[in-house]
Protein backbone atom coordinates (compact mmCIF):
# COMPACT_ATOMS: atom_id res chain seq x y z
CA UNK A 1 0.00 0.00 0.00
CA UNK A 2 1.26 3.63 -1.14
CA UNK A 3 -0.50 6.74 0.16
CA UNK A 4 1.11 9.99 -1.38
CA UNK A 5 -0.81 13.07 -0.01
CA UNK A 6 -0.16 16.76 -1.77
CA UNK A 7 3.01 15.32 -2.73
CA UNK A 8 4.77 18.24 -4.41
CA UNK A 9 8.44 18.38 -5.58
CA UNK A 10 10.63 21.71 -7.28
CA UNK A 11 13.79 21.23 -8.70
CA UNK A 12 14.85 25.37 -8.82
CA UNK A 13 11.52 26.76 -9.78
CA UNK A 14 10.35 23.96 -11.90
CA UNK A 15 7.69 21.93 -10.14
CA UNK A 16 8.08 18.06 -11.26
CA UNK A 17 5.35 16.92 -9.07
CA UNK A 18 2.34 19.18 -8.10
CA UNK A 19 -0.07 18.12 -5.39
CA UNK A 20 -0.54 14.60 -6.06
CA UNK A 21 -2.79 12.27 -3.68
CA UNK A 22 -3.14 8.92 -4.56
CA UNK A 23 -3.53 5.78 -3.02
CA UNK A 24 -1.95 1.98 -4.59
CA UNK A 25 -4.05 -0.64 -3.44
CA UNK A 26 -2.87 -4.41 -2.85
CA UNK A 27 -3.79 -7.31 -4.77
CA UNK A 28 -3.94 -5.33 -8.20
CA UNK A 29 -1.54 -3.72 -10.75
CA UNK A 30 -1.74 -0.05 -10.65
CA UNK A 31 -0.75 1.68 -14.07
CA UNK A 32 0.88 4.91 -13.46
CA UNK A 33 0.51 7.02 -16.52
CA UNK A 34 2.06 10.24 -17.93
CA UNK A 35 3.62 11.37 -20.87
CA UNK A 36 7.60 11.67 -20.94
CA UNK A 37 8.74 14.45 -18.48
CA UNK A 38 5.47 14.12 -16.88
CA UNK A 39 6.93 13.49 -13.16
CA UNK A 40 6.12 9.80 -13.00
CA UNK A 41 9.77 9.17 -12.01
CA UNK A 42 10.19 12.02 -9.94
CA UNK A 43 7.76 10.17 -7.98
CA UNK A 44 8.91 7.12 -7.13
CA UNK A 45 12.16 8.32 -6.41
CA UNK A 46 10.04 10.43 -3.29
CA UNK A 47 8.20 7.05 -2.90
CA UNK A 48 11.79 5.74 -2.07
CA UNK A 49 13.13 8.43 -0.63
CA UNK A 50 15.52 9.17 -2.82
CA UNK A 51 14.62 12.88 -3.00
CA UNK A 52 13.03 14.83 -0.64
CA UNK A 53 9.06 16.30 -1.52
CA UNK A 54 9.41 20.30 -0.67
CA UNK A 55 5.97 19.71 0.28
CA UNK A 56 3.53 17.04 1.29
CA UNK A 57 4.39 13.49 1.89
CA UNK A 58 4.21 9.80 1.16
CA UNK A 59 3.94 6.76 3.44
CA UNK A 60 4.02 2.53 2.10
CA UNK A 61 2.54 0.45 3.96
CA UNK A 62 1.61 3.50 7.16
CA UNK A 63 5.47 4.57 7.32
CA UNK A 64 7.92 6.62 5.78
CA UNK A 65 9.82 4.30 3.51
CA UNK A 66 13.25 5.18 4.97
CA UNK A 67 11.32 4.57 8.82
CA UNK A 68 11.36 0.63 7.68
CA UNK A 69 13.54 -1.41 9.75
CA UNK A 70 13.91 -3.65 6.61
CA UNK A 71 13.11 -1.31 3.34
CA UNK A 72 14.04 -3.91 0.89
CA UNK A 73 10.76 -6.28 2.51
CA UNK A 74 8.57 -3.10 2.07
CA UNK A 75 9.37 -1.90 -1.36
CA UNK A 76 11.21 -3.49 -4.26
CA UNK A 77 12.19 -1.00 -6.89
CA UNK A 78 13.00 -1.08 -10.80
CA UNK A 79 14.11 2.29 -11.56
CA UNK A 80 14.17 3.68 -15.15
CA UNK A 81 17.59 4.95 -14.60
CA UNK A 82 20.24 2.25 -14.17
CA UNK A 83 21.50 1.63 -10.30
CA UNK A 84 24.44 -0.86 -11.30
CA UNK A 85 28.03 -0.04 -10.91
CA UNK A 86 29.14 -1.63 -13.61
CA UNK A 87 32.92 -3.05 -12.77
CA UNK A 88 30.74 -5.56 -10.32
CA UNK A 89 29.03 -8.51 -11.32
CA UNK A 90 25.49 -9.30 -11.57
CA UNK A 91 25.92 -11.53 -8.49
CA UNK A 92 28.02 -9.26 -6.48
CA UNK A 93 25.73 -6.57 -7.07
CA UNK A 94 23.10 -9.00 -5.60
CA UNK A 95 25.41 -9.63 -2.97
CA UNK A 96 25.85 -6.43 -1.64
CA UNK A 97 22.49 -5.11 -1.62
CA UNK A 98 21.26 -8.75 -0.21
CA UNK A 99 24.10 -8.67 2.48
CA UNK A 100 22.40 -4.56 4.03
CA UNK A 101 19.41 -6.62 4.79
CA UNK A 102 21.02 -10.40 6.25
CA UNK A 103 19.11 -11.65 2.74
CA UNK A 104 21.16 -15.36 2.58
CA UNK A 105 23.54 -16.11 -0.26
CA UNK A 106 20.89 -19.02 -1.48
CA UNK A 107 18.42 -16.18 -2.23
CA UNK A 108 20.75 -14.45 -4.54
CA UNK A 109 21.08 -17.53 -6.79
CA UNK A 110 17.34 -18.29 -6.39
CA UNK A 111 16.69 -14.90 -8.07
CA UNK A 112 19.65 -14.98 -10.87
CA UNK A 113 18.45 -18.48 -11.66
CA UNK A 114 14.68 -17.06 -11.91
CA UNK A 115 15.30 -14.04 -13.69
CA UNK A 116 17.72 -16.02 -16.68
CA UNK A 117 20.76 -14.33 -15.51
CA UNK A 118 22.54 -17.89 -14.67
CA UNK A 119 25.10 -18.05 -17.52
CA UNK A 120 26.15 -14.27 -17.37
CA UNK A 121 25.75 -13.65 -13.15
CA UNK A 122 29.31 -13.30 -12.91
CA UNK A 123 30.05 -11.21 -15.45
CA UNK A 124 30.80 -7.34 -15.08
CA UNK A 125 27.13 -5.86 -15.47
CA UNK A 126 28.92 -2.98 -17.34
CA UNK A 127 28.65 -5.58 -20.41
CA UNK A 128 24.80 -6.32 -20.11
CA UNK A 129 22.41 -5.52 -22.99
CA UNK A 130 19.76 -3.54 -21.94
CA UNK A 131 17.28 -6.54 -21.95
CA UNK A 132 19.93 -8.28 -19.58
CA UNK A 133 20.19 -5.57 -17.17
CA UNK A 134 16.24 -4.95 -16.75
CA UNK A 135 16.07 -8.69 -15.64
CA UNK A 136 19.11 -7.78 -12.91
CA UNK A 137 16.88 -4.75 -12.06
CA UNK A 138 13.92 -7.08 -11.49
CA UNK A 139 16.12 -9.27 -9.53
CA UNK A 140 16.95 -6.11 -7.28
CA UNK A 141 13.42 -5.42 -6.90
CA UNK A 142 12.57 -8.78 -5.85
CA UNK A 143 15.38 -9.45 -3.64
CA UNK A 144 13.42 -8.30 -0.12
CA UNK A 145 10.62 -10.47 -1.34
CA UNK A 146 8.76 -7.29 -0.88
CA UNK A 147 4.91 -6.95 -0.01
CA UNK A 148 4.80 -3.57 -3.05
CA UNK A 149 6.51 -3.98 -5.89
CA UNK A 150 7.30 -0.35 -7.97
CA UNK A 151 8.30 -0.53 -11.72
CA UNK A 152 9.45 2.23 -13.58
CA UNK A 153 9.13 1.90 -17.26
CA UNK A 154 9.99 -1.69 -17.16
CA UNK A 155 9.29 -2.95 -20.91
CA UNK A 156 11.69 -0.43 -22.08
CA UNK A 157 13.61 -1.18 -24.28
CA UNK A 158 12.87 -4.95 -24.27
CA UNK A 159 12.65 -7.75 -27.21
CA UNK A 160 8.85 -9.53 -27.66
CA UNK A 161 9.21 -12.26 -25.40
CA UNK A 162 10.90 -9.91 -22.50
CA UNK A 163 7.89 -8.08 -22.49
CA UNK A 164 6.11 -10.82 -22.17
CA UNK A 165 7.80 -11.81 -19.30
CA UNK A 166 7.32 -8.62 -17.55
CA UNK A 167 3.73 -8.73 -18.28
CA UNK A 168 3.13 -12.56 -16.78
CA UNK A 169 5.53 -11.48 -13.64
CA UNK A 170 3.35 -8.29 -12.76
CA UNK A 171 0.02 -10.51 -12.89
CA UNK A 172 1.63 -12.81 -11.03
CA UNK A 173 2.96 -10.15 -8.17
CA UNK A 174 -0.77 -8.95 -8.13
CA UNK A 175 -2.36 -12.08 -7.93
CA UNK A 176 -0.20 -13.18 -4.73
CA UNK A 177 -1.85 -10.05 -3.00
CA UNK A 178 1.08 -7.89 -3.12
CA UNK A 179 0.98 -3.93 -4.24
CA UNK A 180 2.40 -3.29 -7.89
CA UNK A 181 2.57 -0.24 -8.91
CA UNK A 182 3.92 0.35 -12.72
CA UNK A 183 4.83 2.95 -14.86
CA UNK A 184 4.63 3.38 -18.52
CA UNK A 185 4.00 6.38 -20.73
CA UNK A 186 2.45 3.33 -23.32
CA UNK A 187 -1.09 3.14 -23.12
CA UNK A 188 -1.18 0.55 -24.80
CA UNK A 189 1.32 -1.42 -22.35
CA UNK A 190 -1.36 -0.27 -19.42
CA UNK A 191 -4.03 -1.54 -21.32
CA UNK A 192 -2.55 -5.09 -21.41
CA UNK A 193 -2.02 -5.61 -17.63
CA UNK A 194 -2.89 -2.76 -15.42
CA UNK A 195 -6.22 -3.17 -13.24
CA UNK A 196 -6.44 0.38 -12.23
CA UNK A 197 -4.98 3.76 -13.60
CA UNK A 198 -3.04 6.74 -12.24
CA UNK A 199 -2.64 9.54 -14.99
CA UNK A 200 -0.73 12.46 -14.28
CA UNK A 201 0.43 15.49 -16.43
CA UNK A 202 3.09 18.45 -15.53
CA UNK A 203 3.32 16.47 -12.54
CA UNK A 204 -0.73 16.90 -11.68
CA UNK A 205 -2.97 14.02 -11.61
CA UNK A 206 -5.39 13.59 -14.11
CA UNK A 207 -7.07 10.97 -13.07
CA UNK A 208 -7.50 8.09 -10.93
CA UNK A 209 -10.02 5.15 -11.62
CA UNK A 210 -10.15 1.63 -13.34
CA UNK A 211 -9.24 0.86 -16.30
CA UNK A 212 -13.19 0.69 -17.68
CA UNK A 213 -14.38 3.44 -15.65
CA UNK A 214 -11.34 5.29 -17.04
CA UNK A 215 -12.31 3.72 -20.59
CA UNK A 216 -16.39 4.32 -20.04
CA UNK A 217 -15.05 8.15 -18.90
CA UNK A 218 -13.90 8.64 -22.03
CA UNK A 219 -16.08 6.98 -24.77
CA UNK A 220 -18.37 10.59 -23.95
CA UNK A 221 -21.65 8.40 -25.57
CA UNK A 222 -20.08 8.68 -29.35
CA UNK A 223 -21.93 6.68 -32.23
CA UNK A 224 -19.81 5.59 -35.28
CA UNK A 225 -22.07 4.98 -38.27
CA UNK A 226 -20.45 3.88 -42.17
CA UNK A 227 -23.09 4.89 -44.98
CA UNK A 228 -22.53 4.91 -48.73
CA UNK A 229 -24.79 7.65 -48.14
CA UNK A 230 -23.05 9.77 -45.38
CA UNK A 231 -23.68 13.48 -46.64
CA UNK A 232 -27.58 12.81 -47.09
CA UNK A 233 -27.41 11.08 -43.40
CA UNK A 234 -25.42 14.05 -42.25
CA UNK A 235 -28.46 16.73 -42.87
CA UNK A 236 -30.70 14.15 -41.86
CA UNK A 237 -29.24 13.91 -38.16
CA UNK A 238 -28.48 17.57 -37.80
CA UNK A 239 -29.96 19.13 -35.25
CA UNK A 240 -29.48 21.21 -31.62
CA UNK A 241 -27.53 19.27 -29.75
CA UNK A 242 -26.15 17.18 -32.36
CA UNK A 243 -22.54 17.19 -33.24
CA UNK A 244 -21.65 15.29 -36.49
CA UNK A 245 -17.98 14.98 -37.49
CA UNK A 246 -16.71 13.03 -40.50
CA UNK A 247 -13.96 10.52 -39.32
CA UNK A 248 -13.23 9.46 -42.98
CA UNK A 249 -15.28 9.55 -45.89
CA UNK A 250 -18.28 7.06 -45.13
CA UNK A 251 -17.62 7.42 -41.64
CA UNK A 252 -19.50 9.27 -39.15
CA UNK A 253 -18.90 10.05 -35.41
CA UNK A 254 -22.33 11.33 -33.93
CA UNK A 255 -22.31 12.93 -30.53
CA UNK A 256 -25.80 13.78 -28.91
CA UNK A 257 -27.62 10.48 -30.37
CA UNK A 258 -27.86 7.09 -29.09
CA UNK A 259 -27.13 4.65 -31.93
CA UNK A 260 -30.97 3.70 -31.74
CA UNK A 261 -32.15 7.25 -32.84
CA UNK A 262 -29.76 7.56 -35.36
CA UNK A 263 -30.96 3.93 -36.55
CA UNK A 264 -34.19 5.37 -36.80
CA UNK A 265 -33.30 8.72 -38.84
CA UNK A 266 -31.53 6.42 -41.54
CA UNK A 267 -34.51 4.36 -41.92
CA UNK A 268 -36.82 7.29 -41.65
CA UNK A 269 -35.15 9.04 -44.55
CA UNK A 270 -34.75 5.12 -46.07
CA UNK A 271 -30.74 5.41 -45.85
CA UNK A 272 -28.71 2.55 -46.48
CA UNK A 273 -25.95 1.81 -43.84
CA UNK A 274 -23.07 -0.59 -43.71
CA UNK A 275 -21.81 0.14 -40.07
CA UNK A 276 -23.64 1.00 -36.55
CA UNK A 277 -22.25 1.01 -32.81
CA UNK A 278 -21.80 3.14 -29.67
CA UNK A 279 -17.78 3.97 -29.76
CA UNK A 280 -15.51 2.56 -27.05
CA UNK A 281 -12.99 4.37 -27.10
CA UNK A 282 -9.56 3.11 -27.15
CA UNK A 283 -7.00 3.82 -23.64
CA UNK A 284 -5.10 4.97 -25.77
CA UNK A 285 -7.57 7.32 -27.66
CA UNK A 286 -8.71 8.61 -23.73
CA UNK A 287 -5.04 8.69 -22.80
CA UNK A 288 -4.21 11.58 -25.35
CA UNK A 289 -7.93 13.33 -24.71
CA UNK A 290 -6.95 13.45 -21.21
CA UNK A 291 -3.29 14.51 -21.79
CA UNK A 292 -3.96 16.97 -24.83
CA UNK A 293 -3.69 20.06 -22.62
CA UNK A 294 -0.80 18.43 -20.53
CA UNK A 295 1.70 17.78 -22.42
CA UNK A 296 4.51 20.01 -21.92
CA UNK A 297 6.07 20.42 -25.62
CA UNK A 298 2.82 19.53 -27.56
CA UNK A 299 3.50 19.48 -31.76
CA UNK A 300 1.81 22.64 -32.45
CA UNK B 1 6.05 -17.87 -11.12
CA UNK B 2 5.47 -18.04 -7.34
CA UNK B 3 9.39 -18.74 -7.02
CA UNK B 4 9.59 -15.24 -6.44
CA UNK B 5 8.67 -15.61 -2.84
CA UNK B 6 10.92 -16.23 -0.45
CA UNK B 7 11.40 -20.24 0.08
CA UNK B 8 13.07 -20.75 3.90
CA UNK B 9 11.81 -18.17 6.83
CA UNK B 10 15.05 -16.60 6.99
CA UNK B 11 16.82 -14.78 10.22
CA UNK B 12 15.17 -11.72 10.56
CA UNK B 13 15.93 -9.79 8.12
CA UNK B 14 16.94 -5.73 8.49
CA UNK B 15 19.53 -3.69 8.07
CA UNK B 16 21.77 -3.41 10.71
CA UNK B 17 25.37 -1.44 10.75
CA UNK B 18 27.02 -4.56 11.43
CA UNK B 19 25.11 -5.79 8.05
CA UNK B 20 26.04 -3.10 5.86
CA UNK B 21 30.05 -3.27 6.50
CA UNK B 22 29.22 -6.46 5.02
CA UNK B 23 27.94 -4.93 2.40
CA UNK B 24 30.92 -2.62 1.63
CA UNK B 25 33.38 -5.26 1.90
CA UNK B 26 31.67 -7.11 -0.46
CA UNK B 27 31.33 -3.81 -2.55
CA UNK B 28 35.47 -2.88 -2.38
CA UNK B 29 36.47 -6.39 -2.94
CA UNK B 30 33.77 -6.98 -6.06
CA UNK B 31 35.69 -4.05 -8.37
CA UNK B 32 39.06 -5.17 -9.98
CA UNK B 33 40.19 -2.27 -10.90
CA UNK B 34 40.18 -1.38 -6.62
CA UNK B 35 41.91 -4.65 -6.16
CA UNK B 36 44.67 -3.86 -8.54
CA UNK B 37 44.75 -0.48 -7.59
CA UNK B 38 45.02 -1.31 -3.75
CA UNK B 39 47.69 -4.21 -4.74
CA UNK B 40 49.51 -1.68 -6.79
CA UNK B 41 49.88 0.65 -3.95
CA UNK B 42 51.30 -1.66 -1.86
CA UNK B 43 54.00 -2.76 -4.06
CA UNK B 44 54.83 0.87 -4.65
CA UNK B 45 55.09 1.11 -0.95
CA UNK B 46 57.38 -1.48 -0.78
CA UNK B 47 58.94 -0.95 -4.21
CA UNK B 48 60.12 2.65 -3.85
CA UNK B 49 62.31 2.33 -1.03
CA UNK B 50 63.89 -0.59 -1.99
CA UNK B 51 64.79 0.80 -4.80
CA UNK B 52 65.70 4.73 -3.58
CA UNK B 53 68.09 2.86 -1.28
CA UNK B 54 69.45 0.78 -3.55
CA UNK B 55 70.50 4.21 -5.83
CA UNK B 56 71.97 5.93 -2.53
CA UNK B 57 73.70 3.18 -1.74
CA UNK B 58 75.58 2.73 -5.29
CA UNK B 59 76.42 6.45 -4.82
CA UNK B 60 77.45 7.26 -1.11
CA UNK B 61 80.78 6.87 -2.23
CA UNK B 62 80.64 10.36 -4.32
CA UNK B 63 78.38 11.97 -1.77
CA UNK B 64 80.18 15.53 0.27
CA UNK B 65 80.75 15.00 3.74
CA UNK B 66 78.25 17.55 4.26
CA UNK B 67 75.92 15.46 2.12
CA UNK B 68 76.70 12.53 4.44
CA UNK B 69 75.55 14.73 7.66
CA UNK B 70 72.37 15.74 6.56
CA UNK B 71 71.41 12.37 5.15
CA UNK B 72 67.95 10.95 6.95
CA UNK B 73 67.89 7.30 6.79
CA UNK B 74 64.10 7.08 7.71
CA UNK B 75 63.50 9.28 4.04
CA UNK B 76 64.32 6.46 1.46
CA UNK B 77 62.12 4.35 3.40
CA UNK B 78 59.31 6.64 3.70
CA UNK B 79 59.18 7.23 0.02
CA UNK B 80 56.61 5.10 -0.93
CA UNK B 81 53.95 5.46 1.17
CA UNK B 82 54.37 9.80 -0.10
CA UNK B 83 53.38 7.93 -3.12
CA UNK B 84 50.76 5.62 -1.80
CA UNK B 85 48.51 8.48 -0.44
CA UNK B 86 48.24 9.52 -3.58
CA UNK B 87 46.67 6.12 -5.18
CA UNK B 88 45.29 5.80 -1.80
CA UNK B 89 43.45 9.50 -1.99
CA UNK B 90 41.74 8.52 -5.37
CA UNK B 91 40.53 5.15 -4.54
CA UNK B 92 39.15 6.93 -1.38
CA UNK B 93 37.59 9.36 -3.58
CA UNK B 94 36.12 7.01 -6.33
CA UNK B 95 34.69 4.64 -3.35
CA UNK B 96 31.95 6.60 -3.33
CA UNK B 97 32.09 8.79 -6.29
CA UNK B 98 31.71 5.70 -8.64
CA UNK B 99 28.57 4.82 -7.41
CA UNK B 100 27.09 8.34 -8.16
CA UNK B 101 28.86 7.77 -11.55
CA UNK B 102 27.16 4.61 -12.35
CA UNK B 103 24.00 4.92 -10.67
CA UNK B 104 24.88 2.10 -7.69
CA UNK B 105 23.92 5.12 -5.27
CA UNK B 106 20.19 4.73 -5.82
CA UNK B 107 20.44 0.91 -5.29
CA UNK B 108 22.37 1.62 -1.94
CA UNK B 109 20.27 4.42 -0.63
CA UNK B 110 17.02 2.33 -1.55
CA UNK B 111 18.59 -0.55 0.32
CA UNK B 112 19.59 1.52 3.10
CA UNK B 113 17.28 4.39 2.87
CA UNK B 114 19.00 5.99 6.00
CA UNK B 115 21.78 6.62 4.06
CA UNK B 116 24.53 7.35 6.99
CA UNK B 117 25.25 3.59 7.51
CA UNK B 118 26.66 2.82 4.20
CA UNK B 119 28.86 6.22 4.42
CA UNK B 120 30.39 4.74 7.88
CA UNK B 121 30.57 1.26 6.42
CA UNK B 122 32.40 2.45 3.35
CA UNK B 123 34.53 4.97 6.05
CA UNK B 124 35.47 1.14 8.34
CA UNK B 125 36.05 -0.92 5.27
CA UNK B 126 38.59 1.19 2.99
CA UNK B 127 40.36 2.40 6.65
CA UNK B 128 40.97 -1.39 8.17
CA UNK B 129 41.92 -2.50 4.26
CA UNK B 130 44.77 0.72 3.76
CA UNK B 131 45.64 0.34 7.51
CA UNK B 132 45.98 -3.70 7.12
CA UNK B 133 48.23 -3.19 3.47
CA UNK B 134 49.87 -0.35 4.47
CA UNK B 135 51.20 -1.18 7.85
CA UNK B 136 52.95 -4.46 6.72
CA UNK B 137 54.14 -2.44 3.57
CA UNK B 138 55.77 0.04 5.49
CA UNK B 139 57.54 -2.06 7.99
CA UNK B 140 58.60 -4.10 5.14
CA UNK B 141 59.99 -0.93 3.48
CA UNK B 142 61.85 0.25 6.62
CA UNK B 143 63.55 -3.32 7.10
CA UNK B 144 64.29 -3.92 3.34
CA UNK B 145 65.93 -0.04 2.88
CA UNK B 146 67.58 -0.20 5.92
CA UNK B 147 69.12 -2.85 5.33
CA UNK B 148 70.50 -2.14 2.56
CA UNK B 149 71.73 1.32 3.54
CA UNK B 150 73.57 -0.68 6.56
CA UNK B 151 76.59 -1.61 3.90
CA UNK B 152 77.28 2.21 4.74
CA UNK B 153 76.42 1.83 8.16
CA UNK B 154 73.99 4.79 7.62
CA UNK B 155 70.95 2.86 8.61
CA UNK B 156 68.52 3.31 11.28
CA UNK B 157 67.37 0.74 13.51
CA UNK B 158 63.48 0.08 14.77
CA UNK B 159 64.39 0.87 18.17
CA UNK B 160 66.20 3.90 17.14
CA UNK B 161 64.56 7.38 18.85
CA UNK B 162 61.35 7.84 17.39
CA UNK B 163 62.03 5.85 14.30
CA UNK B 164 58.98 3.06 15.47
CA UNK B 165 56.45 6.03 15.97
CA UNK B 166 57.17 7.92 12.42
CA UNK B 167 57.02 4.40 10.78
CA UNK B 168 54.02 2.98 12.23
CA UNK B 169 52.93 7.03 11.53
CA UNK B 170 53.10 6.38 8.33
CA UNK B 171 50.58 3.72 8.01
CA UNK B 172 48.21 5.62 10.31
CA UNK B 173 48.66 8.66 8.15
CA UNK B 174 47.62 6.96 5.01
CA UNK B 175 44.52 5.85 6.91
CA UNK B 176 43.31 8.65 7.70
CA UNK B 177 43.99 9.90 4.13
CA UNK B 178 41.58 7.13 3.05
CA UNK B 179 38.81 8.68 5.52
CA UNK B 180 39.61 12.24 4.42
CA UNK B 181 39.54 11.39 0.58
CA UNK B 182 36.22 9.70 1.31
CA UNK B 183 34.85 12.62 2.76
CA UNK B 184 35.40 14.73 0.41
CA UNK B 185 34.88 12.25 -2.62
CA UNK B 186 30.95 12.37 -0.71
CA UNK B 187 31.06 15.84 -0.67
CA UNK B 188 31.91 16.97 -3.88
CA UNK B 189 30.24 13.21 -5.51
CA UNK B 190 31.67 13.63 -8.83
CA UNK B 191 34.95 12.00 -9.72
CA UNK B 192 37.44 14.75 -11.12
CA UNK B 193 35.95 16.89 -9.20
CA UNK B 194 36.61 14.95 -5.76
CA UNK B 195 40.20 13.88 -6.89
CA UNK B 196 41.22 17.17 -8.54
CA UNK B 197 39.78 18.66 -4.16
CA UNK B 198 41.89 16.35 -2.83
CA UNK B 199 45.04 16.68 -4.37
CA UNK B 200 44.48 20.44 -4.38
CA UNK B 201 44.09 20.72 -0.72
CA UNK B 202 46.81 18.51 -0.21
CA UNK B 203 49.65 19.34 -2.83
CA UNK B 204 48.89 22.86 -4.24
CA UNK B 205 47.66 24.78 -1.65
CA UNK B 206 50.92 24.14 0.65
CA UNK B 207 53.28 25.34 -2.15
CA UNK B 208 50.75 28.48 -2.99
CA UNK B 209 51.40 29.63 0.78
CA UNK B 210 55.27 30.79 -0.02
CA UNK B 211 53.08 34.08 -1.45
CA UNK B 212 52.02 34.86 1.63
CA UNK B 213 54.63 36.78 4.04
CA UNK B 214 56.92 35.14 6.29
CA UNK B 215 55.11 35.51 9.38
CA UNK B 216 51.62 34.32 8.06
CA UNK B 217 53.00 31.81 6.18
CA UNK B 218 54.87 30.27 9.73
CA UNK B 219 51.97 30.35 11.73
CA UNK B 220 49.74 29.21 8.72
CA UNK B 221 51.42 26.49 6.97
CA UNK B 222 51.66 23.83 10.46
CA UNK B 223 48.59 23.70 10.35
CA UNK B 224 47.51 22.51 6.91
CA UNK B 225 46.05 19.49 6.29
CA UNK B 226 48.87 17.99 4.97
CA UNK B 227 51.96 19.73 7.04
CA UNK B 228 49.72 18.84 10.03
CA UNK B 229 49.52 14.89 9.02
CA UNK B 230 53.10 14.29 7.92
CA UNK B 231 54.28 15.56 10.80
CA UNK B 232 54.25 12.08 12.27
CA UNK B 233 56.55 10.96 10.01
CA UNK B 234 59.63 13.41 11.39
CA UNK B 235 62.33 11.88 13.62
CA UNK B 236 64.24 14.91 14.10
CA UNK B 237 62.62 18.17 15.56
CA UNK B 238 61.69 20.78 12.93
CA UNK B 239 60.82 24.71 14.04
CA UNK B 240 58.57 24.85 11.19
CA UNK B 241 56.17 21.96 12.13
CA UNK B 242 53.32 20.53 14.73
CA UNK B 243 55.01 17.97 17.58
CA UNK B 244 54.56 14.42 15.64
CA UNK B 245 50.94 14.00 17.68
CA UNK B 246 49.88 17.21 17.54
CA UNK B 247 50.35 17.56 13.95
CA UNK B 248 48.41 14.24 13.68
CA UNK B 249 45.76 15.01 15.78
CA UNK B 250 45.15 18.21 13.93
CA UNK B 251 44.74 16.45 10.60
CA UNK B 252 42.48 13.57 12.43
CA UNK B 253 40.52 16.75 13.25
CA UNK B 254 40.16 18.04 9.51
CA UNK B 255 38.85 14.38 8.73
CA UNK B 256 36.49 14.38 11.18
CA UNK B 257 35.19 17.32 9.62
CA UNK B 258 35.08 17.13 6.51
CA UNK B 259 33.14 13.20 7.55
CA UNK B 260 30.87 15.14 9.36
CA UNK B 261 29.95 17.38 6.41
CA UNK B 262 29.77 14.86 4.17
CA UNK B 263 27.47 13.28 6.39
CA UNK B 264 25.02 16.46 7.01
CA UNK B 265 24.99 17.04 2.70
CA UNK B 266 24.59 13.03 2.26
CA UNK B 267 21.48 12.90 4.20
CA UNK B 268 20.12 16.72 3.07
CA UNK B 269 20.71 16.34 -0.65
CA UNK B 270 18.99 14.77 -3.29
CA UNK B 271 19.83 11.70 -4.70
Amino acid sequence: MIEARDLTKDYGDKRAVDGLSFDVRPGIVTGFLGPNGSGKSTTMRLVLGLDRPTKGHVTVNGKAYRAHAAPLREVGALLEARSVHTGRSARNHLLALAQTHGIPRSRVDELIDHVGLHDVARKRAGGFSLGMGQRLGIATALLGDPQTVMLDEPVNGLDPEGIQWIRTLLKSLAAEGRTVFVSSHLMSEMALTADHLIVIGRGKLIADASVADFLAGASKGLVHVRSPQAEELQRALAGPDVTVAVVEPGLLEVGGLSAAQVGEAAAANGLVLHELGEHQASLEEAFMDLTRDELEFAAS
Amino acid sequence: MSTIAATAPSRRVGVTQARVILSEWTKLRSVRSTRWSLFAATLLTIGFPILAASVISAHWGHRSPAERAHFNALDPALVGAQIAQLAIGVLGVLAITAEYSTGMIRASFTAVPKRLPVLWGKAVVFAAVTFVLMLPAVLIAFFASQSILARHHVNLTFSDPHVARAVIGAALYLTVIALFSLGIGSIVRNTAGGIATFAAILFVVPPLMNVLPASWNNAISPYLPNNAGTAILAIHPDVNRLAPWTGFGVFCAYTAGTLAVAAILLVRRDT
